[in-house]
């Protein structure tokens, strides 16, 4: 693939061909999954195990004044209550993002004097079964004084309101300010500025298996097991050694079968360290299976964030500048990654546009709410939403067509590696290409037809684009937290079979196959004969995880550079053994032969004489086992095109999506099918944004939309079929040349679909509608517009028959009988 | 504590419950079978879907004492000896899942949707597993998946059997 430094294109293989990349391969994970004997967290029963449950406040902020757990223990079963003062010597729930005016509050275990959000953990039953430890905890007692609440974020600005951290005597969690370029004079200068507030709502990951952990200590061996359904076992290991005060090395952490997550696993919970902590204090493994109504409350949230977003253009469509305010509601704590997220989308503001100022400011706000963090896409949908759909307004407003608008403001391809005003390095693109291709592949032409004919009968039909360019392969150390890098192993174990170890912690994203293909092509074997391990701390070397689009781009780096330092080695083993030079050395899928001398040997029969070692060169090592820390020098940036049309019943404002289609470049692809898998999977979650999804607190702070009733997940008959193709442009940022998709489809259709149905309904006025695209909302929108312009009619009509004219003021009349 | 009869895959299940011990617990605890998931314990998700004397069932809003008596049919009981249903291929083949927690609940919902409707249409497909929430397919790959099962169970019903209906 890559030859003298820059990968090319690879094609999408037949099954059949002679390469495994780039094949629909099926997957290695599915035969344990379909048949149910695969082991998810919940599924793993110890000796002995205890279960436990948590009391959760029921009130978004109280003082606790006393607790009384002596009904709680007297339940027949229960092994223990614990209360805050038990778990005080737990350390706190880390965040790990660093900002200098960046405010962290103390956030303990479980709430220690004062509750902040609703179902926030207060102590914890241990029973003999699930059953016992929830009778239990409705029986523990919490005398609670309630106190005032905020979940507002413009109001928990103000300054009659009560603060959610007292010490801070300001609710303002962070501050962040992204400026290039010159922004007042572009302003100055424009000709036109298209103004607009958007929200992106609050959202829940809810990955279909809810959270989980077991702890279990054995103290002979000073060994801490964990399982957790987490997508970081090794930064979760770290954390915890701190948060227990255990060395690293006694804690060992495994993510077995994890059902989604979508980053709300990327993080490190209360839980996850009260439940090892119990395990440690009763001398028995504990297990905790979070239930759905608790994964609505205390699991983390994304997005929530209210925007202004200012565009400064041209009469000809040229973007001059951009201004966007965002309030971004942290909730009560920081989580992991909370403040870095409306960063994340500060650098993406830009989209995939030549933009010459822009002037971001971030105010983080402090509520009496669960923390948000990363969601899928983390920061990026926030931006696109925003981008996207000031593009669209811009285009409606200046009356040009939105997919000439865009095309107007792309940089060429020839201008990558392109720098963004807010600093990025967009590795290759071609914007042109995924746009053109949709367009044709939507019949955009014909879509506008109809659309036309539609409104002239009174139907609303709408078309909605959407260019987007997302941030993946998560990232440069520089420029993360905790390390960007991923960790790969290969190991020829002596029957010729190849053990994979991988930093990365897959869960659904199917590594265990794409791994296998890539490994199998460099070695010239089969992917049945090549096992990935992942998730667990004690069998692979240290690893950051899974989230960010890396794991391919990153983690499968890391493997491929491991098996080219494992052929260097063969080669010379090889060499050895056929009396020919290393760099004559080919190993492929004929085997191992040396070109000029046209000797050969199999597969099998060198790498046996690396671990029989009777025969080797002098210096070498025998084993053949290589180990590739890969460090990415900058992001990769997937782009594409996405074009949804609906129909608007303008009577119930009922929306209905007709059409759906993708163009998406992820770079090289390793395996098409679960390419399109993490495309649809990703659409249908940014549709679920767009069209029904809501995380609700009420002014009291409880949450109005927690459970599966309440919150509306998209449904299989909700969804139309999407329609999806790619253009391939790869990545100079590896070697494979891939780039990452698993937040593509979700950072794409959000702002996709809204720009549909305001597209739909601009003829009646309608400029823009808050998200979820609920029948009631629409509805509203359509009236307000309608009532607004008959207003504005109206006194149109009355100025003209003032002006004692009287034909205008009839004709309106009739117009509007 | 009650004492329930509960066929499961085809064996004989005897076990002393609770009135309120739920189905989905009977069979996750008391018999092992972990194949059948929590996802909500309120019907709204359905993971835990089994089959019910042939007909596919919520089970986290079943009691086992309702199924006493009855049988019972999980994930783990589709498969023959090393041959998987065709829905299982169907899933494995047209990568229906990822994360494969709903898994088992999609497919025992479209097992009881074939069981009735022999070839159904897409629509009939999604409007039938509207009750199944997937969080990582967008669906589209699982409604391939049962459609290509429904193409395989025709072609193995004998022609005879077939000819006679």
């Amino acid at each position: 693939m890559a030859r003298n430094g820059k990968p090319k294109p690879t094609n999408e293989k037949k099954n059949g061909s002679a390469q495994w990349v780039g094949r629909k391969l099926k997957r290695k994970e599915d035969p344990r999954l379909v048949q149910g004997i695969s082991h998810y967290t919940d599924d793993i029963k110890l000796p002995r195990m205890l279960h436990c449950a948590f009391v959760r406040s029921p009130y978004a902020h109280a003082h606790i004044r006393a607790i009384n757990t002596e009904k709680a223990r007297s339940v027949p079963g229960v092994a223990g209550v614990f209360t805050p003062e038990d778990t005080a010597g737990i350390g706190m729930i880390p965040c790990a993002i660093q900002m200098p005016d960046l405010k962290v509050p103390k956030h303990p275990v479980l709430a220690t004097g004062r509750v902040r959000y609703v179902g926030e953990p207060v102590a914890v039953v241990v029973a003999e079964n699930p059953y016992a430890a929830r009778d239990a905890v409705e029986l523990v007692e919490v005398d609670y004084e309630p106190l005032p609440v905020v979940t507002d974020m413009t109001k928990a600005l103000e300054k009659e309101s009560p603060y959610v951290h007292d010490d801070f005597r300001s609710n303002r969690a962070f501050t962040h300010v992204l400026k290039n370029g010159d922004i007042d004079s572009a302003f100055k200068k424009a000709d036109r500025v298209i103004k607009q507030r958007m929200l992106n709502q609050r959202l829940a990951p809810v990955a279909m298996e809810a959270r989980a952990v077991i702890g279990e200590y054995l103290p002979g061996e000073n060994r801490l097991t964990v399982w957790s359904s987490t997508q970081i076992p090794h930064l979760l290991r770290t954390q915890l050694s701190v948060m227990l005060a255990l060395p690293e090395t006694a804690v060992r952490v495994i993510a077995p079968e994890v059902g989604g997550g979508f980053g709300s696993k990327l993080n490190v919970y209360a839980e996850e360290g009260i439940v090892p902590w119990l395990a440690m204090k009763l001398g028995r493994p504990v297990k905790w299976a979070e239930t759905r109504r608790e994964n609505f409350a205390a699991t983390i949230h994304g997005r929530d964030t209210i925007n202004e977003v200012e565009l400064a253009l041209k009469k000809d469509g040229t973007i001059l500048g951009m201004k966007v305010g965002i309030l971004a509601d942290v909730g009560a704590y920081h989580q992991l990654l909370t403040p870095l997220i409306p960063q994340l989308t500060a650098l993406m503001l830009a989209g995939c546009y030549k933009i010459p100022a822009i002037h971001i400011s971030i105010e983080g706000v402090f509520t009496n709410k669960m923390s948000t963090d990363a969601y899928r896409g983390a920061g990026r949908p926030e931006a696109t939403y925003l981008i996207e759909r000031i593009m669209d307004i811009a285009a409606h407003e200046l009356g040009m067509d939105s997919a000439q608008f865009r095309l107007k403001n792309f940089p060429l391809p020839q201008q990558f590696p392109f720098t963004t005003i807010t600093g990025l390095t967009y590795d290759s693109a071609k914007y042109q290409e995924t746009l053109n291709k949709a367009l044709k592949l939507s019949k955009y032409d014909s879509l506008r037809q109809r659309q036309k004919t539609g409104w002239k009968q009174g139907k609303y039909y709408g078309i909605g684009l959407s260019t987007y360019v997302e941030i993946c392969a998560i990232g440069p150390s520089a420029a993360t937290p905790a390390g960007g890098w991923e960790s790969g192993t290969v190991r020829i174990e002596p029957t010729g079979k190849v053990t994979v170890l991988t930093g990365a912690s897959p869960h659904g994203q199917g590594e265990e196959t794409t791994f296998a293909q890539l490994v199998a092509d460099q070695l010239g074997i089969v992917p049945d004969d090549v096992n990935v391990v992942h998730g667990d701390t004690m069998a692979v070397p240290y690893g950051i995880g899974t989230f960010g689009s890396r794991a391919t781009a990153v983690g499968g780096t890391a493997v491929y550079m491991a098996t080219q330092k494992l052929k260097t080695k063969m080669a010379t083993l090889a060499a050895h053994l056929l009396g020919a030079k290393p760099a004559d050395i080919t190993i492929d899928r004929s085997g191992v032969t040396a070109k000029r001398n046209k000797k050969s040997m199999s597969f099998g029969e060198l790498v046996l004489a690396a671990y029989t070692a009777r025969n080797i060169p002098r210096g070498f090592e025998p084993g053949l086992e290589a180990t590739h820390f890969f460090e990415p020098s900058n992001f990769t940036f997937p782009f594409g095109t996405h074009i949804a049309s609906v129909e608007v019943d303008a009577e119930t404002g009922e929306v209905k999506i007709d059409k759906y289609v993708a163009v998406d470049d992820c770079g090289n692809v390793l395996n098409p099918l679960l390419v399109d898998g993490q495309i649809h999977g990703g659409i249908a979650q940014g549709l679920g944004q767009a069209m029904w999804e809501e995380l609700i607190y009420n002014e009291d702070g409880q949450l109005v939309t927690g459970s599966l009733m309440d919150y509306a997940l998209p449904k299989a008959h909700l969804l139309p079929e999407f329609t999806l193709e790619r253009t391939v442009t790869p990545s100079p940022v590896n070697p494979m040349g891939v780039k990452g998709v698993g937040e593509a489809g979700t950072i794409a259709s959000t702002p996709c679909l809204v720009n549909a149905v305001c597209d739909a309904l601009s003829p009646l006025g309608v400029r823009h509608i808050e998200m979820p695209l609920k029948p009631e909302r629409v509805w509203r929108a359509i009236t307000h517009a309608q009532s607004s312009r008959d207003q504005h009619e109206a006194a149109m009509a009355a100025a003209v028959a003032k002006s004692s004219n009287g034909k205008a003021g009839r004709k309106t009349d009739r117009r509007r009988a | 504590m009650k004492n329930v009869t509960i066929s499961v895959n085809g064996l004989e299940q005897r076990a002393s419950v609770e009135p309120r011990l739920l189905l989905v617990h009977f069979l996750r605890e008391a018999v092992g079978l972990t194949g059948t998931h929590v996802g909500c314990e309120t019907s709204l998700c359905g993971a835990c879907t089994v089959l019910l004397d042939g007909r596919a069932v919520k089970s986290c809003t079943v009691l086992a004492v309702q199924a006493d008596g009855r049988k019972v049919t999980t994930v783990e009981g589709l498969a023959n000896r090393d041959q998987l249903h065709p829905l299982q291929e169907g899933f494995w083949e047209e990568h229906g899942l990822q994360c494969g927690f709903c898994t088992p609940g999609m497919i025992l919902c479209s097992h009881d949707l074939l069981a009735r409707n022999a070839n159904p249409s897409d629509a009939e497909i999604r409007e039938s597993i509207n009750g199944n929430l997937c969080r990582c397919t967008g669906y589209q790959h699982i409604v391939n998946a049962v459609r290509s099962a429904s193409r395989k169970m025709s072609k193995r019903v004998p022609a005879r059997a077939a000819a006679a209906r």
